[in-house]
């Protein structure tokens, strides 16, 4: 569904994909782990198109939108949930999932799609008419992904969707995203540090290292990697 | 606490003590007089000392009653927390009342034609900051060019009325598109440009439409301006006391008698259609998607283009819609002069309109007519002071500065504060 093949992305002078090549198939969850600097985070916004590739294709449903414009890519189904969440803060919690169905016919449908996005977390509903940044931590990062499923998405990108979250708020939004897959049928591309819980979450996972892929598996033969033990889970050594 | 804060503040005045010092001792203290045909240096220290001693005190007390009393700078004073609340209480109340008021205005008794230039004058200018609200308040682009579309709204329909004999109710859409084709002008090569770097950028904008209509004389008459702009009808019927063969005027029609203040009355409701125009609009696009994608943008440009939100269209219609009332604003204003010159349209009408928004509180639009009535109606009070004014002016928005720091109506209200309450 989403084949990346030789992508090199560069920031200035400094190049932070030094030819990624990564596959996610329809229906799957699918992790990219690694430290920070590693560049996770710059391969999710290669592929969204925030940040453009120097060289390399990125197919999805074998169309090349490597050269195409972020809103362009979101109209494809591919939407982001980008890192720290960027909630507007100043407007309401529903004017936030309003700009999330920007694309989807102009928000035409955004009754029955935002009876879907309270569906998956009713605590959106009470908030409505509360500013995004008086939400907890948790409670954004859920309008985060609520948001992004406004645009009724085929592939869902999910950057770091633990970073500074309580523990049980992130075991909640995991499970969030188990039925985002499984009942919405939307396949899921997620990048995390916390290692083990994506990689328990995910069927096939890519561990990424200076830019480049170094290790890629199904989700569970990677967690009992001794390599991917040692550098990202606790316990290793 | 209290000893600390009055060393502190004694401390901080005496900084403000040395800077005036230095700022004032050579600008004011050093005087040039001819003596004996030749230029002598005549020093006023007496003057100075003034000068330095208002200054160092003024900052003492501010120190102690304001910022320091607070303790959190920037929060707004318990006066201003009373009027916002107020304000927010009984918000549609007081603007059905003011519009009201505004309607019944030029009927009032004391209303004479002083009044009424005044509130005319007014008028442009909250239409204008409401105009440039969409721009800085909405969509968070700093425009300090916007006197460029005024300009060229006033000269497209002042050429267009001239050359053609099109009338008012013509040209004014045509200024409007035609202000707002320079908005996208304006807009295009600004797109990736952010704070400073955009505000640099519109500056210098608005500096060249004005630069060129002063040089272009052959369709602008440069310096000397065009003259003769037809004023407007009411609706085919002129305002003149000795019309042209055969034709009815506003007085005859209405069988009333001929007064001059017919003609500023109809002046004073067209400016304050076109301002409510303005208004209404602002007040509906807020909530439509492209209203709302402004304000998203505003907040975080990386997450509307993850959003699919389209960043270049969403610039450019704003700067196109708020050059379009610019437009308006301005084709009003040839109409009313009937005469226009490149030195209307300085830079400092882009510095006053930009005040009017950023000290009426950004996005807020009641702040907008507040500072207007605040700045313009100050500085028409100081009139008879001459060389004053403009002191009065600057001295507002430092007060404005201290006590209202986001300024007078702070809608957006701060989301996290550091601090008790936190």
């Amino acid at each position: 569904m989403l084949n990346i093949s030789k992508v090199e992305t560069f920031y200035g002078n400094i190049q932070a994909l030094r030819g990624v090549d990564v596959k996610v198939n329809n229906g799957e969850i699918v992790a990219l782990i690694g430290s920070n600097g590693a560049g996770k985070s710059t391969l999710l916004m290669t592929i969204s198109g925030v940040n453009k590739a120097a060289t390399g294709e990125i197919l999805f449903d074998s169309k090349s939108i490597a050269n195409m414009p972020p809103h362009d890519i979101v109209n494809l189904g591919i939407s982001q949930v980008p890192e720290g969440r960027r909630i507007f803060s100043r407007l309401t919690v529903e004017d936030n999932l309003r700009l999330g169905a920007s694309v989807n016919e102009k928000g035409k449908n955004f009754d029955r799609d935002s009876k879907d996005v309270y569906d998956l977390f009713p605590v959106l509903k009470d908030r409505l008419s509360q500013r995004g940044g008086t939400l907890s931590g948790g409670e954004q990062q859920m309008l985060a992904i609520g948001r992004a499923m406004m645009a009724r998405p085929k592939v869902l990108l999910l950057d770091e969707p633990s970073l500074g979250i309580a523990p049980k708020l992130v075991n909640q939004i995991f499970t969030s995203i188990k039925n985002i897959n499984k009942e919405k049928k939307v396949t899921v591309f997620l990048v995390e540090q916390n290692a083990k819980k994506a990689l328990e979450l995910a069927d096939r996972g890519y561990v990424l290292v200076n830019g480049k892929i170094s290790l890629e598996g199904q989700g569970k033969d990677l967690l009992n990697n001794p390599d991917v033990q040692a550098a990202y889970l606790e316990g290793g050594k | 606490m209290g000893k600390d804060l009055i060393q502190k503040s004694l401390k901080d005045s005496l900084f403000t003590g040395i800077i005036a010092l230095a700022l004032f001792g050579p600008i004011v203290g050093l005087r040039t007089v001819a003596k004996n045909e030749v230029l002598v240096v005549e020093p006023k220290w007496f003057v100075v000392l003034l000068i330095v001693a208002f200054c160092a005190l003024g900052r003492f007390f501010i120190n102690i009653y304001t910022y320091k009393k607070e303790q959190r700078r920037g929060e707004p004073s318990s006066l201003g927390k009373a009027i916002s609340n107020f304000l927010d209480e009984k918000g549609a109340q007081i603007a059905i009342a003011a519009i009201a008021f505004s309607i019944i205005f030029p009927f009032m008794p004391f209303a004479d034609r002083y009044w009424m230039d005044i509130a005319i004058m007014m008028m442009t200018y909250i239409m204008l900051g409401w105009g440039l609200n969409i721009v800085i308040g909405l969509a968070g682009l700093l425009d300090l060019g916007y006197v460029a579309f005024y300009a060229v709204g006033a000269y497209s329909y002042a050429l267009f009325a001239i050359h053609f004999g099109w009338s008012f109710w013509i040209c004014l859409p045509i200024a409007g598109v035609f202000a707002g084709l320079f908005g996208i002008l304006l807009g295009f090569p600004v797109l990736r440009l952010r704070g400073d770097y955009l505000a640099i950028v519109t500056l210098a904008f608005g500096e060249m439409i004005r630069i060129l209509l002063l040089n272009w004389y052959e369709l602008t008459k440069g310096p000397d301006g065009l003259t003769g702009i037809p004023r407007p009808s009411f609706f085919g019927l002129p305002f003149k006391r000795y019309p042209d063969e055969g034709v009815e005027t506003f007085h005859t029609f209405f069988g009333l008698e001929y007064d001059p203040m017919q003609r500023i009355i109809f002046l004073y409701y067209l400016i304050l259609v076109l301002a409510l125009i303005t208004n209404a609009f602002t007040i509906k696009i807020r909530r439509l998607p492209v209203g709302r994608a402004w304000e998203a943008l505003r907040e975080d440009e990386i997450a509307c283009k993850s959003l699919g939100v389209n960043p270049r269209n969403t610039k450019l219609t704003a700067f196109a819609i708020g050059a379009m009332f610019g437009g308006f604003a301005g084709s009003f204003f040839a109409t009313r002069q009937a005469f226009i010159s490149p030195e209307s349209f300085t830079f400092i009408e882009s510095a006053i309109i930009v005040a009017i928004v950023v000290l009426g509180g950004m996005g807020s639009q009641t702040g907008v007519v507040l500072s207007t009535i605040f700045l313009i109606g100050l500085i028409e009070v100081f009139r008879d002071f001459e060389s004053y004014r403009m002191v009065a002016f600057g001295g507002a928005m430092v007060l404005i500065m201290i006590f209202r720091p986001r300024g007078i109506l702070a809608k957006r209200k701060p989301t996290i504060t550091m601090g008790k309450h936190g």
